[in-house]
């Protein structure tokens, strides 16, 4: 039983960390139907940002709270920043193309921003400073649970919690609905489709900056490639819940991190991604919109 | 095409200034080394530091009179690291009367040419071939090699888990790549046969993944008191972190893709006290030093792969020789397994297998943010 507790927290970490990233992914997707393969790469340069300026502060002395709040607000920006430039340059233009192009374009610049810091930072892996704090907990619960996993998983439920009301309750949030909905009309009722989009991708990018600081700092290594692995996982966990919803977005990651721990523990971590990756294809049989998902027509 | 004509070229040269020197020493007959590996085509820079190796050993030594008062000659013959290409290589040696031969190169090519060698009562030495079969099938009984063979640090970390640290749970933990899975197979294989200590625990883990608490709550769960781990430090500092945070001393013994200062730079506090093997410390053996200046005040550049490995073993078989008296084979074989020759990767001889003794890893823990040499 205790080992199943193990196995089950252990699960929902990873899933919370799949989940923090594939709540942009979700949201982006949601909006404009855009598969946002850029998106682990927001992530990798969210967590490299905040190296860099962690480093700076810790030359200066701050103390610890304060570096982890000042370096995560400055990859945040420094991330949403990416993502709306990234938007304008890469999706913008081909608003009006086929999908397949805009998915072209955003693998390309997957490709291109991992190229970009390869070459400008290094390809070797950095050692990144552990910004939450480490405490320990008592006997039992010390196996079980780190401070690093706790302020993961609150902060998870924190973001989803957040944009749930953000997309539910606010004007802006309403203006999204309208703009996923239908383009055209929403922009012929008056909504500032390009504000919109881009808010989205702000929002999105915010997120995946903060999973970055929060995962970097808790594995204590990056490096270029991280983006893609967390990229691809985070996107399989979005897909699982349901592309577009919220709350699937964290059930996806959650699912997948369970199946992938209770595979490791059970089975053998040798068929890990084996077991992960054929629950999604049984999910997608079964329901091919996802746990959460509405499905909807295609529209063609 | 043009490279490998003037290589030809380069090659009569050597050959016909060989001769001339031969002609003019007269008397006694000249002792030929061969020396065969890939000397051109893709893998050539594997194999064309072991000839000049051999050629700088040789002058220095001829330089002093030749062994046994006999000067040395070298043959070298180009195999392209293609076993089908090696048996022609050996033959053509064999044929032009060669006692002792330095090479070959890949472990490929060496097995295919060893049969041949061993039919003839040739002596081959080859300073890269790390096939582990090749020495420990026990089929070639004149090969011998200066290089540690692929299961060697899987042999050092079991044998350092088991003898040294005694201990009796082991979980052999690989990344399911190449270099880390072909290593803790070898582990496994090793833990199993020594009856010392039983494996409570053999899987793989995923590379890159961004958690490994199931992993680390399953090591704590099987009792195991160390962990051999097969991989590169990325995936062993999770793993070692995991561990720490969740207060587990469990030892964590890994290999050299692990002995890298990132893995301390990462890790930080929770490197401390891992073991890890590395290959052993040439850059202060003063020999090695010259051997390198030799090679860059002859050939203008720092030398390529197994240069040092060459160099010490055409200096064990020249010494084996001299010890021996005549170019007998059983007499050089003998005298291989039983003199000690100084040579730039140290004092070394060989066991009966024909593996160098004294040429290998050692294991490192890391100390104070270092790593240091477990003696």
């Amino acid at each position: 039983m205790e080992y199943f507790l193990e196995l089950f927290l252990g699960g929902l970490t990873r899933g919370s960390i799949y989940a923090l990233i594939a709540l942009g992914y979700t949201m982006v997707y949601g909006i404009i139907e855009l598969i946002n393969f850029a998106h682990g790469e927001i992530y990798m340069i969210g967590a490299f940002t905040a190296l860099i300026f962690a480093s700076v502060f810790t030359l200066l002395g701050f103390n610890d709270l304060s570096i982890l709040l000042l370096a995560s607000l400055a990859a945040v920006t420094w991330a949403s920043a990416y993502g709306y430039t990234i938007e304008k340059l890469a999706y913008k233009p081909l608003r009006k193309a086929p999908r397949l192009s805009a998915l072209i374009s955003a693998i390309g610049m997957s490709i291109f921003l991992q190229n970009y810091v390869l070459l400008a930072q290094t390809s070797d892996f950095l050692p990144f400073p552990r910004l939450i704090p480490h405490f320990s907990f008592m006997d039992p619960i010390v196996h079980v649970i780190g401070s690093a996993e706790l302020v993961i998983l609150i902060t998870t439920a924190v973001v989803m919690i957040a944009l749930t009301l953000l997309i539910k309750f606010t004007k802006l949030g309403k203006a999204m609905r309208a703009t996923a909905q239908d383009r055209d009309m929403a922009l012929l009722s008056g909504v500032n489709i390009n504000k919109v989009i881009s808010f989205t991708f702000i929002i999105g990018s915010f997120t995946a900056a903060v999973g970055g600081v929060l995962i970097a700092s808790h594995i204590g290594m990056i490096n270029f490639y991280i983006g893609f692995i967390a990229g691809i996982k985070a996107f399989t966990a979005a897909v699982l819940g349901g592309i577009g919803s919220v709350p699937g977005a964290v059930l996806g990651g959650m699912v997948l991190g369970w199946t992938e721990s209770f595979a490791t523990g059970y089975v053998s971590s040798d068929y890990e991604d084996v077991f992960a990756f054929s629950l999604l294809v049984l999910i997608l049989i079964f329901r091919p919109e996802g746990i959460l998902g509405r499905s909807t027509t295609q529209k063609v | 095409m043009k490279a490998k004509l003037v290589r030809f070229g380069v090659f009569t040269l050597t050959a016909l200034l060989a001769l001339a020197m031969s002609a003019g020493v007269g008397a006694a007959e000249d002792i030929k080394l061969g020396v065969a590996g890939a000397h051109s085509g893709d893998l050539a820079s594997y194999g064309i530091p072991s000839i000049r190796a051999a050629e700088l050993v040789a002058k220095e030594m001829n330089a002093r009179g030749g062994v046994l008062g006999r000067q040395i000659t070298i043959l070298t013959e180009d195999d392209v690291c293609k076993p089908e290409v090696a048996t022609n290589t050996a033959t053509k040696l064999v044929s032009g009367g060669v006692p002792v031969v330095l090479g070959h190169i890949c472990s490929g090519a060496t097995k295919a040419a060893l049969g041949i060698y061993n039919a003839s009562n040739v002596v081959v030495l080859s300073p890269s071939a790390t096939n582990p079969a090749l020495t420990q099938s026990g089929d070639y009984p004149n090969f011998f090699r200066t290089i540690a063979s692929d299961d060697a640090q899987a042999r050092l970390e079991v044998d350092f888990a088991t003898d040294r640290l005694g201990l009796k749970k082991l979980a052999v933990i690989h990344d399911k790549g190449d270099y880390g899975k072909g290593l803790a197979e070898f582990a496994k294989k090793f833990i199993e046969e020594s009856d010392k200590a039983e494996v409570v625990l053999y899987e793989g883990v995923t590379p890159g993944a961004v958690d490994y608490s199931a992993i680390v709550q399953k090591i704590r769960h099987s009792g195991a008191e160390g962990v051999i781990f097969g991989g590169y430090h990325p995936e062993a500092s999770k793993i070692v972190m995991g561990m720490r945070r969740k207060r587990m001393g469990t030892v964590l013994i890994s290999d050299d893709g692990v002995k890298d200062d990132t893995f301390i730079k990462v890790a930080k506090e929770y490197a401390e006290g891992v073991y890890a093997t590395g290959p052993r410390d040439t850059s202060q053996n003063p020999l090695a030093i010259k051997a390198v200046k030799e090679h860059q005040e002859t050939y203008g550049a720092d030398p390529g792969a197994f240069y040092l490995n060459a160099y010490a073993g055409t200096m064990a078989l020249l010494n084996a020789i001299e010890k021996a008296g005549s170019t007998d084979y059983e007499a050089v074989t003998k005298a291989l397994r039983s003199e000690w020759v100084e040579t730039p990767l140290g004092k070394i001889s060989f066991d009966e297998r024909g593996d160098a003794i004294g040429v290998g890893f050692s294991m490192y823990q890391v100390r104070n943010g270092v790593y240091i040499e477990v003696k």
